[in-house]
């Protein structure tokens, strides 16, 4: 997985209210079974309107989005289209809960603030200006603002800080964990091992 | 200490606790379909991994499969080739794959309680957001994105993050030609459409209690369109009984002692929710969204709201601020979907048309769940009652719910439908989506325009 430490540039705006991932990514591009290159379908019924932030093209790594960002669909292609436009940070007041965590799973950082914090950095984004995204001190940093800290859950922000791969680190660490409860499992619930 | 359903489920599955609310959770049971896995293998390829336990997972395609005679080849070739590619991957990673001429074959969310392969006091994921369907059962079910897929094959677990709970209790009694599907709409414009997040739901009360397992996962299956990944319900009698003698579910012994678990999963007297909400189920009309997130919903005897904030959704919709829904006119008419196409839905939307016919200009599909649905319809006589007032009746799948094959509306379309999300070009680029009941649908297809049910049945 790509790591993610220090993102800096400037920044989209799209102040839309629960932008859903069929919004982010059309289901009609699902038919695609590869992951790479989707940027070119992202937003794909929403780009030709006047004015619309996001297209091909695109070189601000940093979207500030409404609130309820990525409600919908658990389909992982939105932030993978998101991702292949350069965008690896998103902040918005509240994320749907399966995007949210599917960003993480793809060297990406959906930060979660209060609205008005939000609303001062899209007023930054839309002034052009500069914003400097930091993990490891878990702050933004923009303009004239006072530096703005976020939360991020630990386990989280160190895959993140250090690229890690969920899938073979479980493996790696837990294996016997995981061996010992299959065991007890086995015993208490027999009859979901038949 | 005093816990809820959602606790026991939560605390059985424990493999590590981080102490910081995460936990590694384990995963009874991963089901898979097209879309959402092919990239879940080729991780397993690209780390060198094999399936820890097969027999856990459950495949079927459903989203972009045609609803046409299954015996004509695919004419999309990217969905022909995207279905083919699941039941390879399938096949070389030893999963059950369910094939789309069988018998069995139907919308994931469908066929996992039909097969018994959805049981109470479980784990189930799968690569999709209506998981939470399966909660119907007592089940701790949630969707998840691409690549957990891959790390639940391949560890059969995942980190988690535990819930807060929000309990909503249904007093009383529904009215007639109110169903499971107005209490989910009038559930979700109550909270909003985020108003779940973070948070396991899970649905109590009389009105809950009197819900047949189909009306309990109609239920369930809406809880992520109010941003919540987990519908619970206890599981009960009913629950037992849709259960036993499925094939994938436990027998003799096993199932008695798996059922003298099961009974033990309701949430203790004094366990604490936060929220509690309390609707009462006498007073819910039927439900009708009017914009393009579910939670922009009204009765059907209410006019629409004025609200400025509301411009952009009312404008793709075609709407007045203020104006009526009822009468509005409709073009097509979509009963089936995971939330809305099981027998009883069938039978519900059938018991409107009493002979009429679909109104002209309005083309209206009925895309059963299941084949099993499908073949238990066709028993009863179901498919003469639709095909005789005008409706298509198709082969089963997601069909217009997600507009993947070849079912989608044109720019401008109207549709009534029984599906869970109005979002924008949902159902095609441009095409409206008015979400409401099997019942409502059904009237709303003989009538040409959005109509109250409840008069269509006095
Ligand atoms: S019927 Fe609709 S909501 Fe259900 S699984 Fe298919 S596409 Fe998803």
């Amino acid at each position: 997985m790509n790591r993610l430490e220090r993102v800096e540039g400037q920044a989209i705006s799209l102040p839309d209210a629960d932008v859903d991932t069929d919004v982010i990514y059309p289901a009609r591009f699902l038919l695609i079974t590869e992951k790479k290159g989707l940027g070119r379908y992202a937003f794909a019924d929403r780009r030709d309107e006047p004015g619309f932030p996001i297209g091909v093209g695109n070189d601000r790594p940093i979207l500030i989005a409404g609130p309820n960002f990525g409600c919908g669909s658990s389909r992982e292609q939105a932030p993978w289209a998101i991702g292949d436009l350069g965008i690896r940070v998103i902040v918005a007041e509240s994320f749907g809960e399966i995007f949210y965590s599917n960003c993480f799973r793809n060297g990406m950082l959906p930060i979660r603030l209060e609205r008005d914090r939000v609303e001062s950095l899209r007023r930054i984004a839309e002034a052009n200006g500069t914003i400097l995204v930091d993990l490891k001190a878990k702050t933004v940093v923009a303009g004239d603002l006072a530096s703005i800290s976020f939360e991020v859950a630990d386990d989280r922000r160190q895959a993140l800080l250090n690229g890690w791969n969920d899938t073979t680190r479980i493996l790696a660490l837990h294996a016997a964990d995981i061996a010992r409860f299959e065991a007890a499992q086995k015993r208490a619930a027999p009859w979901l091992w038949t | 200490m005093s816990r809820s359903l959602y606790d026991k489920l939560w605390d059985a599955h424990v493999v590590v606790d981080s102490g910081d609310g995460k936990a590694l959770l384990y995963i009874d049971r991963h089901l898979l379909h097209e879309v959402s896995t092919p990239q879940s293998f080729e991780a397993l390829r690209e780390d060198g991994l094999e399936v820890h336990r097969p027999g856990t997972q459950l495949a079927v395609a459903d989203h972009s499969v045609p609803t046409h005679d299954r015996n004509l080849a695919i004419d999309d070739p990217q969905a022909a080739a995207q279905i083919a590619l699941l039941e390879r991957n399938c096949a070389e990673f030893g999963i059950a794959y369910l094939p789309l001429q069988g018998n069995d074959q139907g919308i994931v969310h469908v066929i996992g309680p039909e097969q018994g392969f959805t049981l109470p006091g479980i784990t189930l994921v799968c690569g999709d957001s209506h998981t939470s369907t399966h909660g119907a059962f007592g089940a701790l079910a949630f969707g998840i994105g691409a690549s957990e897929c891959g790390t639940v094959m391949a560890t059969q677990t995942l980190w988690q993050t535990r819930a807060r709970t929000m309990r909503v209790t249904f007093t009383g009694a529904l009215q007639p030609g109110v169903s499971a599907k107005d209490m989910a709409l009038a559930f979700i414009a109550a909270v909003g459409s985020s108003g779940g997040t973070g948070h396991a739901v899970e649905f109590a009360g009389e009105a809950v209690e009197a819900l047949s397992m189909e009306g309990r996962m109609t239920l369930c299956n809406m809880a992520i369109e109010a941003g919540s990944r987990t519908g619970l319900v206890a599981p009960d009698e009913k629950t037992f009984a849709y259960l036993e003698g499925r094939p994938r579910a436990p027998s003799g012994e096993a199932w008695e002692a798996a059922v003298a678990h099961w009974r033990t999963l309701a949430s203790d007297a004094d366990a604490v929710f936060d929220p509690e909400i309390v609707i009462a189920a006498g007073e819910i009309a039927p439900q009708v969204t009017f914009g393009t997130s579910p939670d922009q919903a009204v009765s059907i005897d209410s006019a629409l709201p004025g609200d400025g904030a509301l411009k952009r959704p009312m404008q793709y919709m075609g709407l007045a601020a203020g104006a009526a829904i009822a009468g509005l006119p409709i073009d097509h008419a979509f009963i089936g979907s995971c939330t809305n196409g099981r027998l009883e839905d069938l039978r519900a939307a059938a018991s409107v048309i009493g002979g009429a016919h679909v109104a002209d200009g309005v083309r209206a599909l009925v895309v059963p769940g299941s084949m099993q649905v499908k073949r238990q319809a066709e028993a009863e006589g179901l498919d003469r009652v639709f095909k005789a007032a005008g409706f298509e009746w198709r082969e089963p799948g997601c069909s217009l719910c997600v507009a993947m094959n070849s079912d989608r509306l044109p720019a401008g379309a109207r549709c009534a439908s029984t599906s869970n999300r109005n979002f924008e070009g949902r159902q095609g680029a441009g095409a409206r989506t008015h979400l409401m009941s099997p019942a409502m649908v059904a009237a709303a297809a003989i009538a040409g325009r959005i109509v109250d049910v409840r008069e269509a049945l006095a």
